[in-house]
């Protein structure tokens, strides 16, 4: 008995190291360099590729990988190559900031593209600063990411220098959103909701401000769990209280069953933000229709800019959809080559040997029309395009009805 | 208070559904003292197995028609996997001090929920599950979804089957018998390894229709789902009274009502603002659930004064 116990101990051991080692020895593969005079540049992306977000994570890792093979194709860099490295953060902090450490050991790697939540974003910036590794999100809309913890008093100031994002802010999106819900769909008493995440909390916070500011009535708060599906306790008083419209600070997973439950007992719309805006949240719900949500940036499909890139993207043929942050990311991923490039042609066609502070110097000057219109970066790190847009469930699907420049 | 009624109605669907599961924890833990932590997955995976059964149906098919099969196909597989998990997980260890089958059911719990999303079609998010058309039926008040009758209707059978099955079979004496005194019953020439068997199909078939009511209620499945049900369903089995099947029922029920009127009404509790609402609903539930252990430590309906470690 003793024996047999010690056997299959042995053989689960010896199996697992086994497979911990292939794992490394993979890793190690996709590293190496192509040689001859072509000089690899990893960029590294994280995305929930796995998990209740995966939708939105997996456009994210397929939009950058076509802008990583577009620029190899049209040898924008060149002697340059650039290879992709995708880890999954499970839309956790801690295996983002365990992913930040794998990009940072990576010696090619010289920009990160991700994540998509700004809970995971908070604890990978702190490492890649230290290791003054670039780092462009297409999706976090944290303000704080980029302003500091007291931008709420004007008093902002940039926390990370490595960190760049192609989103616009929290403050811009809930205030963008307060005036479609109190000018345009002409709603004056708003229930709010809000996951008590990083980007839902923050997103009501700012949704709030501006309402009230408008003259609307938050006619009562709650706080709801993400992990539950079951929130008719919350949608009785939602009903109590006499509210034309819920606003939700969080993502579709909950927001699905949240609206369904919501419409299954009174007829109000559910808004939300970009976290909302998949599609996803129309197939997991039953009852969508009228349900707003605001995302960044304009309609890709309505973009001329962006023609070319949902064109490539179809005949990447890639599995999933690019969601929301797909032209986002795009944008992202190119800036990190647009700063690659000019470090290289400064350098004689090279790459010097302190490529990540040259690259991080080079994207402060990033210049260049991208998918979603122009893209630079302002000395926070956040975009100069504040473009937003209010979607509408319409006949099952989003169907956008302003778009507009925050100032 | 008007909407009290409806406040009453969406805790007792929740906690119906909370006493199904917790019935699984209850019986494995009044028979063999494991508290088996996979139970919450055994509940995810009728919900796919359900789902798996409708999705192979012909379109067209009522889903009035398609439930029973779906509660079948849920039901085998719950069943089965519940069943493989006590042979090859729990049974070698059943000799072993409490914690090695403990961690183990943990271990368990998680390799149960990497399986589905990996293997499962498109498990890695959460997938639709159908859904009764039509408008809520109201009740004494209450607005109550179509979906929702089926957890109301379902939970009462079940519980009178497993009531006369414990009470007048055969077999359910000979699981008293071995939850009173596990030996003497061996003595008694009962098979005490078949009744083990049984009691954790019993919980899989009843977890399994917790999942069917699930999927009708919110419209979706997701592979997570099993760890936040699984510990609300423990809660309501201790609160009950672990051990007890009646208790089990009633704890889950209680539990779901608490949430209900925590959530509804105790931001209206004056200086309460801060400390109502949907997040603060569990705390309330676990306070109710303290409170409850320290006037009557064996639960609401619990017999057992000393636990026979």
């Amino acid at each position: 008995m003793r024996h047999r116990s010690l056997l299959i101990l042995t053989t689960v051991l010896t199996t697992g190291a086994l497979t911990l080692t292939a794992c490394g020895s993979r890793d190690d593969d996709s590293k190496s360099s192509g040689g001859g005079d072509t000089q690899t540049v990893v960029i590294g992306v994280d995305a929930p590729l796995t998990g209740d977000l995966s939708a939105l994570g997996l456009g994210i890792k397929n939009s950058a990988d076509l802008a990583v093979k577009t620029a190899n194709k049209d040898k924008t860099v060149p002697g340059v190559k650039f290879e992709l490295q995708a880890l999954d953060d499970q839309a956790q902090p801690s295996v983002g900031q365990q992913n930040a450490q794998k990009f940072i050991g990576n010696k090619d790697l010289l920009g990160v593209v991700g994540p998509l939540n700004s809970g995971v974003s908070q604890s990978m910036q702190k490492p890649l600063n230290d290791a003054t590794l670039t780092q462009v999100s297409p999706a976090n809309t944290g303000t704080e990411l980029t302003q500091g913890n007291n931008w709420k008093t004007g008093d902002k100031k940039r926390p990370f220098k490595t960190y760049f994002r192609t989103a616009t802010t929290d403050a811009i999106q809930g205030a963008f959103a307060a005036k479609y819900l109190f000018d345009n769909a002409k709603v004056k008493d708003v229930y709010l909701i809000d996951d008590q995440k990083p980007y839902g909390a923050g997103l009501a916070a700012s949704f709030k401000t501006t309402f009230t500011e408008l003259g609307g009535k938050i006619v009562g708060t709650d706080h709801i769990n993400p992990d539950d599906r079951d929130f008719n306790s919350v949608v009785t008083k939602v009903k109590r209280s006499g509210a034309k419209a819920v606003y939700y600070g969080g993502e579709y997973p909950a927001g699905a069953p949240l609206s369904q439950q919501l419409k299954d007992s009174v007829q109000i719309p559910l808004m939300g933000g970009d976290g909302m805006y998949s599609a996803d949240f129309i197939s997991l719900n039953k009852k969508a229709e009228g349900d707003i949500a605001t995302s960044v940036g304009k309609p890709v499909e309505e973009l001329d800019s962006a023609k070319k890139f949902i064109a490539d993207y179809k005949t990447a043929g890639y599995k999933d959809a690019y969601e929301a942050y797909g032209g986002g990311t795009y944008d992202a991923t190119w800036s990190i080559i647009e700063a690659v490039k000019a470090v290289v042609a400064d350098n004689d066609g090279k790459l010097p040997d302190d490529a990540r502070a040259k690259v991080l110097d080079a994207m402060s000057k990033v210049k260049f029309d991208g998918v979603t219109g122009p893209v630079s970066f302002d000395e926070y790190g956040d975009t100069t395009n504040t473009m937003m847009t209010a979607y509408q469930v319409t006949s099952g699907k989003w169907a956008s009805k302003l778009s507009e420049a925050v100032k | 208070m008007h909407e009290l009624p409806q406040q009453l109605a969406n805790g007792l669907i929740l906690g119906a559904m909370y006493g199904l599961i917790a019935i699984g924890y209850t019986m494995v833990y009044g028979i063999i003292q494991l508290i088996n932590f996979a139970h919450g997955e055994i509940f995810m995976i009728g919900g796919f197995g359900a789902l798996t059964v409708y999705l192979g149906l012909p379109s067209g098919v009522s889903l009035l028609a398609a439930i029973p099969l779906m509660i079948a196909g849920g039901v085998i597989c719950s069943v089965a996997i519940s069943v493989a998990a006590e042979r090859f997980a729990y049974r070698p260890l059943r000799t072993a001090p409490r914690l090695a089958p403990l961690i183990t059911a943990i271990g368990l719990s998680l390799a149960l929920q990497q399986a589905v999303w990996m293997w499962y079609p498109d498990a890695t998010k959460d997938r639709s599950f159908p859904q009764f058309k039509g408008e809520a039926i109201d009740i004494l008040g209450a607005h109550i979804q179509r979906g929702d009758l089926f957890v109301l209707i379902a939970a009462p059978i079940c519980m009178l089957a497993l009531g006369l099955f414990v009470s007048k079979t055969r077999a359910g004496r000979g699981m008293q018998a071995t939850s009173q005194d596990p030996d003497t019953a061996k003595l008694m020439g009962i098979n005490t390894d078949r009744i083990i068997v049984m009691a954790f199909a019993i919980g899989a078939a009843f977890a399994a229709v917790a999942a069917v009511a699930y999927g009708l209620k919110n419209g979706q499945i997701g592979f997570r789902m099993g760890f936040i049900m699984g510990l609300k369903a423990f809660t309501a089995a201790v609160l009950g009274g672990i051990g007890n099947i009646y208790g089990a029922m009633l704890g889950g029920v209680v539990l779901g009502v608490a949430e209900a009127l925590a959530t509804g009404y105790m931001s209206d509790v004056p200086g309460m603002e801060l400390f109502g609402g949907g997040a603060w609903k569990d705390v309330w539930a676990f306070v109710l659930l303290i409170l409850v252990l320290l006037i009557r430590p064996q639960g609401l309906l619990g017999e057992r004064v000393a636990d026979r470690a």
